[in-house]
Formats: C-alpha cells, sequence, structure tokens
C-alpha cells in the first residue's frame, strides 16, 4: 500500500511541475510588459519602469525568474495582489472556507439524494421510478445551471420571499468567525436568528451547486448497480436464500460503490466549475467569485495564484480518492 | 418480408446500427429535436419574424403574447431594448450549432491526432503526450478557459479555442486507449507484416476500428461546448453583446429577473432544450455502439 501511494505521488510532481509553469507563463504571455500592465491606464515614467523591473526582477533572465517563483512558492509567497496589496495566499485561504462550506453542502445533498436514487431505480430497472430518476438526471445533467440559479431566485426570493437573494448571513449578524464555516460560526455565536439565517441563505446555492453533481452520481449508482447485479455471486447470494435486501445492500452494494467513489472524486473539478458560476450569481464570497473579479479587474498575480492553489487542491483530492480507491478495492493495490 | 424467404445474410452496417439506436426512443427523440434545430438555425432568416439586433423603440420588455400587455406581434416578448426574444432565440440557434462544431472538430482533430501518436508510439513521447493531458485536466475546465480568453481577449472565437482545448485531452486518453488495445490485434500485424507504413497503420487500419467511442465522446463533447460557451457568454468572456448568443442573452437579462421573467427565462430554455438533445442522441448511440452493452 506505502509503494502503491508512493507511486501516485511520484506522478503527481511533473503534472505539478507543469501546472506552475503554465501558471508561471500565463502573466509573460500577455501581451506589453508586467510592469506596464501594473501601471494600468495611468502609465509610468521610464526611470520608474526601470527601477520597478529590477525590484520585481523582471530584468533576469526567464528561467531565473522561474526558479525564483518556484523558491517563493515553497516558501508560501504567491505575490501580491495589485488592487488589495494583500498578500494573493492570505486572501485565497480567507475566502476558501466560504467555498468549501458550499461545496461540501452540494456534495452531501448529492450524496443523500443521488446514491439511494441510483440504487433503487438499478433494482426496479424498467420501473416507473427508474424512468423518472433517469429522466430527472439526464435533464439536471444538461441543466445550465448559472441559469437554473437566477430561475430559484426569481422563484423562492422574488415570487415567495422565502430566501434571501445573495450573501452568506443576513447584515445585521456580527460576529467573529474562527472557523470561517458560517454554519458553524453562526451556531457559536449564540445569537438569535444567526444559524437559521445561514442555513436560508445556504440553500438555493446549494441546490445550484449541487445538480450536476446529484446527477452524475445517480447515473453513476445505478450503472453500477446493474453491473454487478449481473455478477455470479449475486446468483450465489440470492441461491442461498438471502433477502432481496441483504443481497443488495450488502453483497451488491459493497462492489458498487467502488467505481462510484471515483466518481465522487471527478466531482470535485465539475464542484469547483460550478463554483464559481454559484458565487457570481448569489454573490457569495468564496474563491470562485475572487477569482472572476481578479480577471476582470486584470489583477494577474492574484489570477495567477488562484490559478496554481485551484489546480494544487484539485490534484491532491485526486490523489487522496485515488488512495481511498486503492483501500477499498485490493484489485487494484496488487496489480500496480 | 415473405416468411418463407431464407435471408440469412448478415444485415448492412448502418442498419444494425439504426436497429440498435432507434430501440432507444430517447435517442430518435434527441435525433429529432437536433434536426429541428438544424433547420431553424439554417432558415433562421426565413424564419424569424423579425432582425435579432432590431431594436423596437416603443415596445420595451413587453411581455409575451399570452400575458396581459403582450401582443401577437412579439410572441415570446421583448428585452429591455426593444429587441423582440423569439427572433434572438431563432437566431442563437446558429451560435450553438457554430460553436458545438467548430470545438468539436478542434479538438476531434487535434486529440485523435496526439491520442494516435502516444498510442502509437509509446515510450517518451506517449508520456510527455500523457503528462500535458494531465496538467489540462488538473484545472477544473471552465476555470480554465476563463483565463485563457482573459489572456486571449473576451470574445467567441476565442472562448471556441479555449472551450476546444479544454475539452481534447478527453479524446486523446480515449484515444490513447483504444490504439493501444487494437494494436497488438492480428489485423493490425498482418497489415504490418504486408508492409504497411506507420501512417497508413495509424490513420487507415487503426483509426476506424477506434471510431465508435470517439462518436460517443464528440455527440457528448458538443453538448458539453454548447453549454461552457454559454457560461463564458454568462460572465461576459464570450460573445460580446449584441450578438444573440443565448448566454450572452441571459447575462443581459440578469437583472430583469424580479421584474421581467421572460428575458430570463426563454434563452436558458433554449440552451436547456439543445443540449438535452445532445445528450440524449450520445446516451443512445453509446448503447448502440457499445459492444459491451449490445444485446446478443
Amino acid at each position: 500500500m506505502f509503494r502503491f501511494i508512493l507511486a501516485k505521488l511520484a506522478l503527481l510532481i511533473p503534472t505539478f511541475l507543469g501546472v506552475t509553469i503554465i501558471a508561471f507563463g500565463f502573466i509573460r504571455l500577455i501581451p506589453g510588459d508586467p510592469i506596464e500592465l501594473l501601471a494600468g491606464e495611468r502609465g509610468v515614467d521610464p526611470a520608474r519602469h526601470q527601477e520597478l523591473m529590477i525590484q520585481f526582477g523582471y530584468d533576469l533572465p526567464i528561467w531565473q525568474q522561474y526558479l525564483k517563483f518556484l523558491g517563493n512558492l515553497l516558501s508560501g509567497d504567491l505575490g501580491t495582489s495589485i488592487i488589495t496589496k494583500q498578500s494573493v495566499v492570505s486572501e485565497f485561504f480567507t475566502l476558501f472556507p466560504a467555498t468549501v462550506e458550499l461545496s461540501l453542502c452540494a456534495i452531501l445533498v448529492a450524496l443523500t439524494l443521488g446514491l439511494p436514487a441510483g440504487i433503487i431505480a438499478g433494482v426496479k430497472r424498467g420501473s416507473m421510478f427508474d424512468h423518472v430518476v433517469m429522466g430527472g438526471a439526464l435533464v439536471g445533467y444538461s441543466m445550465p445551471i448559472f441559469w437554473s440559479g437566477l430561475l430559484l431566485i426569481m422563484l423562492f426570493s422574488g415570487v415567495l420571499g422565502w430566501t434571501p437573494v445573495s450573501g452568506r448571513i443576513s447584515a445585521m449578524f456580527y460576529f467573529e468567525s474562527p472557523t470561517g464555516f458560517m454554519l458553524i460560526d453562526s451556531w457559536l455565536s449564540g445569537e438569535k436568528g444567526a444559524f437559521k439565517s445561514a442555513v436560508q441563505h445556504l440553500i438555493l446555492p446549494t441546490v445550484m451547486l449541487s445538480t450536476i453533481p446529484l446527477a452524475v452520481i445517480a447515473r453513476q449508482t445505478r450503472s453500477a448497480i446493474l453491473e454487478v447485479l449481473s455478477e455470479d455471486y449475486i446468483r450465489t447470494a440470492r441461491a442461498k436464500g438471502l433477502t432481496p435486501w441483504r443481497v443488495v445492500g450488502v453483497h451488491a452494494l459493497r462492489n458498487a460503490l467502488i467505481p462510484v467513489v471515483t466518481t465522487i472524486g471527478l466531482q470535485i473539478g465539475v464542484l469547483l466549475a460550478g463554483a464559481i458560476l454559484t458565487e457570481i450569481i448569489f454573490s457569495w464570497p468564496g474563491i470562485g467569485k475572487w477569482m472572476i473579479h481578479s480577471i476582470s479587474r486584470r489583477d494577474y498575480p492574484a489570477v495567477q495564484g488562484g490559478l496554481l492553489l485551484i489546480a494544487a487542491i484539485v490534484m491532491v483530492v485526486n490523489l487522496l480518492v485515488d488512495i481511498l480507491y486503492g483501500l477499498i478495492n485490493p484489485r487494484i493495490r496488487h496489480t500496480e | 418480408m415473405d416468411t418463407t424467404s431464407t435471408n440469412t445474410a448478415p444485415p448492412s452496417p448502418l442498419r444494425e446500427f439504426w436497429g440498435y439506436f432507434s430501440q432507444s426512443r430517447g435517442a430518435v427523440a434527441g435525433l429529432y429535436l437536433i434536426v429541428s434545430i438544424i433547420l431553424v438555425a439554417v432558415f433562421a432568416d426565413f424564419i424569424a419574424p423579425y432582425s435579432p439586433i432590431e431594436q423596437h423603440r416603443e415596445n420595451l420588455l413587453q411581455p409575451p403574447a399570452w400575458q396581459d400587455g403582450g401582443s401577437w406581434s412579439f410572441i415570446l416578448g421583448t428585452d429591455a431594448v426593444g429587441r423582440d426574444i423569439l427572433s434572438r432565440l431563432i437566431h442563437g440557434a446558429r451560435f450553438s450549432l457554430f460553436i458545438g462544431c467548430v470545438v468539436v472538430f478542434l479538438s476531434l482533430v487535434f486529440g485523435v491526432s496526439l491520442g494516435l501518436v502516444a498510442g502509437f508510439l509509446r515510450g517518451p513521447v506517449e508520456t510527455v503526450i500523457m503528462r500535458l493531458m494531465d496538467i489540462i485536466l488538473a484545472f477544473p475546465s471552465l476555470l480554465l478557459a476563463l483565463v485563457m480568453v482573459a489572456l486571449l481577449g473576451p470574445g467567441l472565437i476565442n472562448a471556441m479555442i479555449a472551450i476546444a482545448l479544454v475539452l481534447q485531452p478527453h479524446f486523446v486518453r480515449l484515444t490513447r486507449a483504444q490504439v493501444i488495445n487494437e494494436r497488438s490485434k492480428d489485423y493490425v500485424i498482418s497489415s504490418r507484416v504486408a508492409g504497411a507504413g506507420t501512417l497508413r497503420l495509424m490513420f487507415i487500419t487503426i483509426l476506424p476500428n477506434c471510431m465508435a467511442p470517439l462518436i460517443v465522446q464528440s455527440t457528448l463533447s458538443f453538448s458539453t461546448a454548447i453549454l461552457d460557451a454559454a457560461a463564458l457568454g454568462f460572465l461576459g468572456m464570450g460573445a460580446q453583446p449584441p450578438t444573440p448568443e443565448w448566454g450572452t442573452m441571459l447575462a443581459e437579462a440578469r437583472e430583469f429577473i424580479l421584474s421581467a421573467w421572460w428575458v430570463v427565462s426563454f434563452p436558458g430554455i433554449a440552451i436547456l432544450i439543445t443540449v438535452l438533445s445532445f445528450n440524449l442522441m450520445g446516451d443512445g448511440l453509446r448503447d448502440a455502439l457499445d459492444p459491451k452493452l449490445k444485446r446478443s
């Protein structure tokens, strides 16, 4: 098992180096030189320009700049934002919990609804329930979520007035934020109604973000169950006279869940891409909204740092899923 | 057919394929929908009652015909500057299909070529290509596309290039896996023994036998391309106003979410139906072309 993890890690290193090259090269691909980009419309006088070039190390050969960038990266420094003059890393990790909270809620909803729906649809193949779930999953899978999010606001905030339109919590509450997770913080604050307000703010974004993972998980679970149900050991279990409940719940499910774990892992990229759209629509103060704003304000150090950190997070989660997959599936572990 | 005839010849591949494909009602429905969308796009100039960018200044934000204040001259109502929404949706079909075609063509050509090279040559070339694809896949696709468009400058063409780039690793992986699977088979070896060159082996001997999963992937990528392009348009990075692209229309409609529901609703329905029909057909194609799932 240890060797399996090491092999996976060894594969990750060149990929991560490639990611750093892309993030590093990105600013340099933009026409014009970086100082003029930083200065923006106002321009900069030649003497100051030269001074800044040296200060930021842009006068060095490109490979030395890259090595310096890598060195800074290793010490946890990804530069400072042009707009806010804050460290990119600290800005990123201040906003990151908001995105994690939203994504976790979305994946939890997707799992609690998608797994049972997929299992039942698979067991009762061809039934009305199967058709409804698979039809719904196909629609969910094809959904432009930036549109369904707008519809949700239109219906639940506009017509019914049940939920707020944007943000994480009502502005009337103010409390310390020790964890960055609004649900936990509002609970800990002990303020009356704070937790309820946090939940209300979270519901619509969660629904929007969970749409696609929910559809994918339901579909994958169903096809995994169908595949497993035709195996010999299921026939044996049935022949032994086990109850259908036991055959499905114990013998089939355990094996069917193995490919589903990979599917869930692959959803992390989908979730983060969806989080960009969700956060924009609901003004959710997470890294997705921050990235879009950084892009539109041409805050290139922020975009560069955000790109790198997001890719690193996706890679680490995928690695963890691979390891988990190896743990629960001995066939993988031993053939590598 | 005459019951006494003894026709034992196998059905033609096309007929066999249609036999499997038409068993799925969803797939056939998807095909019909796609054909209608293509017809709408081709004949947009004749079907659409108005020009998509013509502004009817006296009819701003007019509701659809069946609602109070609506009129049958603007069936789906008008937007904030008085443009007929139906005409814009009809012309938008052209953009969506165009985006899908260009993106799938680009990612198919580059993805299949790289995949063939990787699967055929193996060794260091393969490692380099596959690592490059891993790097692209390490980024959430929409984010990478966004950053690329920010680099290249917002616009429909750049959005299509960016989406093609983030979609093609899937084609590379698929082609490579197929090629590795096929290249040790007897028909390839015999062709090699007969003196076929590398290019002939790659494109004429092996590639046709890898087509089935590639066709399925192309269909499903078509819907991803339309969806991603609409998302980029919605974020202001895709087609620019006043282009009647559906995602761009949604971006312009955002501020009327609480006052004019029709401006927000109809472009989304158009995106959903188009994406849904390609996914329906893709699922049907997979069932029809994937021999593992074929009911023997």
